[in-house]
């Protein structure tokens, strides 16, 4: 095991770290999906074949259902793949082999198996590439018994999530925002951080708001205009959606009274309308939803920005929630 | 009929599992009327054997001759019509009933029944609810056994003729024939799709041309002669254990049953179920065996203990306790298991 240290790596570089740590420490770990020999398209597996072998980082033809489904007979007959689906969007020809095979074999085996895979599935809008390249599916997944679904912003986080994702034994849907690769940040890889455990972006009393993935950004931009207005937000990225820190977003509504959750996703039956729900319920607090408009992305820069949450509409929401 | 089988030892193993396997479809069948809501049948609430059952009767030969020349640690995938490979493959077929009652001492503990039945102590890693499912996942557990050097381990992959017009049967034969994976592809053709014929539904001539297509060696053998299956997969099975690659065995049967238990199949020609009757794969088999002198009595035997192995999986799974409530929760998965958040 190498020395703890801290550097400066960009998100996809963070991810190359785990994988390249965690198959250093157990020869099970493999990587099987379309051009991760050449890195992947995002650089996220860059020089992994290189250093273990194409035995170990296997390129596969453009089968995603068998992807998907190979990963599951593998991890039952003892490796942890690391299923690469290039796109959430592309990881739907997969379906099966996900939502009726990797989630449900362990309870409907009794047991007898496990399937811990980590599918990695990059989602989100991805700039000019319209409705099939550009969605943002999480709470499909959160609503599958059997999977933990997990969302990091950071290069930080992606690399310890993904770390703490292939040491958890449950089948991971691991969801990259495609256009975060380039995040630069800094990266301690001693730094564990566990599966369900939120992070705290800013401090406040006055609400408090939830999100995940890119749309953290965005929130913090939105923070930091609205301190100027003297609104001191509690931020709150939730890092991992299943399951998810219950704990941290009850006790900061239950400080706050207010809590705005804002996703990427459409908001009609988002992930967001689960948070909210808990914390109306366990708190009584006041909650209110942003996410994108129930519509599907478009190409043209006016259609794409009608999906887009930006910071402007954050900042509104959390306005009317204080007013 | 094979000329490698003898009469008192390969022959007789080899009819010891197809009648195992269509006494426990005999039995499983009749614990299974008004077992579910189907076909115009109401589900009466007092079978034993719950929902859809998906039986193999008159299918026997194509497990017993495959599995004869499997071990323990291969692996073996199967489909929602899996009794007889699940029983063929070296499970008890005692925990098997238990499972298909829903029992707590079945095999899945009462969480998946006949659909999901599975051994994975004995590398049987399932049945399957999904038509063609059991394919990639297939590959991936030889990719495994190729990828972890484990010794000439193979595994088995066992689909239906209607699995070759879906899509992950194409995407896994590829991935066997790129990798050069130890695995033997097994179509059991039955000739229908549910409750369609599969002919009309099928362009070409089906699964050993699909699977030459990719490069992949395909036979067809007459799938209701034991023998014929027995001595075609001895060679298949030992060119995929000694390294060379994927192959595709092609066996031609018939599904007497309907679709499912409760399922008459009264759209089907009566005219083409008895034909289908005339080649029954046991009848066959007991013949052939008596013609090389083994004793009526010796095949009664092995059928009566074949029955009583049965009545007695019958009495233990009506004894056995249920799972308890709380199983329900259990083994869903250990990070996140909360029930409600």
């Amino acid at each position: 095991m190498a020395l703890m240290t801290t550097q400066e790596l960009s998100y996809s570089e963070a991810a190359v770290l785990a994988i390249r740590r965690e198959m250093e420490a157990d020869r099970r770990v493999v990587v099987l999906g379309e051009d991760v020999g050449r890195g992947g398209i995002f650089g996220q597996y860059k020089g992994l074949q290189q250093a273990f072998g194409a035995d170990r980082v296997i390129d596969t033809p453009i089968s995603e259902a068998a992807i998907m489904g190979a990963g599951v007979g593998m991890a039952l007959a003892g490796l942890k793949p690391v299923v690469e689906m290039r796109v959430v969007d592309f990881a739907l020809c997969g379906m099966d082999e996900l939502v009726n095979q990797a989630a449900k074999n362990r309870f409907m085996f009794g047991g007898q198996g496990r399937v811990p895979l980590v599918a990695r599935m990059p989602g989100g809008i991805w700039d000019a590439s319209a409705a099939q390249h550009s969605q943002s599916l999480e709470a499909w997944f959160a609503h599958l018994p059997g999977v933990v679904v997990v969302s990091p912003s950071t290069p930080q986080d992606n690399y310890s999530l993904l770390r703490a994702a292939l040491q958890c034994g449950d089948p991971v849907v691991y969801i990259e925002h495609k256009t975060l690769w380039g995040v630069r940040g800094e990266v301690d890889d001693g730094m564990a951080v566990p599966l369900g455990k939120a992070r705290r972006v800013r401090e406040g009393n006055a609400l408090t708001v939830v999100s995940w993935s890119r749309q953290v950004q965005a929130c913090a931009e939105a923070c930091d205009a609205l301190a100027a207005e003297g609104i001191a937000v509690d931020l709150i990225d939730l890092r991992t959606l299943w399951p998810w820190d219950r704990d941290a977003v009850l006790d900061s509504c239950a400080r706050t009274g207010r809590l705005l959750v804002v996703h990427e996703a459409v908001q009609v039956a988002g992930f967001g309308a689960e948070i909210a729900a808990s914390a109306a319920e366990a708190t009584g607090c006041r909650v209110a939803r942003l996410g994108a408009p129930r519509i599907p992305v478009g190409y043209a820069p006016v259609l794409e920005a009608q999906s887009r949450v930006g910071a402007e509409a954050i900042a509104a929401a959390a306005r009317r929630l204080l007013g | 009929m094979g000329s490698s089988i003898s009469p008192s030892g390969a022959g007789q193993a080899l009819y010891r599992t197809m009648v195992r396997i269509r006494a426990f479809e005999n039995a499983a069948e009749a614990a299974s009327q008004g077992g579910v809501s189907a076909y115009g049948q109401q589900a009466a609430g007092s079978a034993k054997v719950r929902g859809p059952l998906h039986l193999s009767t008159g299918q026997e030969a194509v497990p017993a001759g495959v599995c004869a020349h499997l071990r323990a640690s291969d692996y073996l995938t199967s489909t929602h019509r899996g009794h007889g490979h699940t029983l063929a493959k070296g499970a008890d077929l005692a925990r098997m009933m238990c499972e298909l009652f829903g029992k707590a001492t079945g095999f899945n503990g009462g969480k998946g029944g006949s659909m999901h039945i599975a051994d994975f102590s004995v590398g049987m890693l399932g049945a399957n609810g999904v038509v063609a499912a059991g394919l990639p996942i297939a590959v991936g557990a030889a990719h495994a056994q190729k990828i972890l050097r484990k010794k000439d381990d193979i595994t088995v992959c066992f689909f239906g003729d209607g699995a070759i017009n879906r899509g992950p049967f194409l995407e896994a034969l590829n991935w066997a024939r790129v990798y050069d994976l130890p695995v033997l592809f097994v179509c059991e053709d039955n000739r229908w799709s549910a409750t369609t014929a599969s002919g009309p539904m099928t362009a070409g001539e089906g699964a050993s041309v699909r699977a030459a297509s990719m490069d992949i060696a395909a036979t067809q053998v007459d799938g209701n002669d034991v023998f014929a299956v027995h001595e075609t997969a001895a060679g298949l099975v030992a060119e995929v254990r000694g390294g060379g690659g994927p192959r595709l065995l092609h066996a031609l049967t018939y599904r007497v049953k309907g679709h499912v238990s409760v399922d008459l199949a009264a759209y089907r020609d009566p005219a083409e179920l008895a034909a289908a009757l005339e080649t029954d794969p046991i009848a066959r088999a007991r013949g052939a065996l008596l013609a090389q002198g083994l004793t009526a009595a010796t095949l009664d035997g092995i059928e009566n203990a074949a029955r009583d192995e049965v009545d007695a999986a019958l009495a233990a799974a009506d004894a056995a306790p249920w799972p308890e409530p709380g199983d329900a929760f259990t083994d869903v998965q250990t990070t996140g298991a909360g029930q409600w958040h």
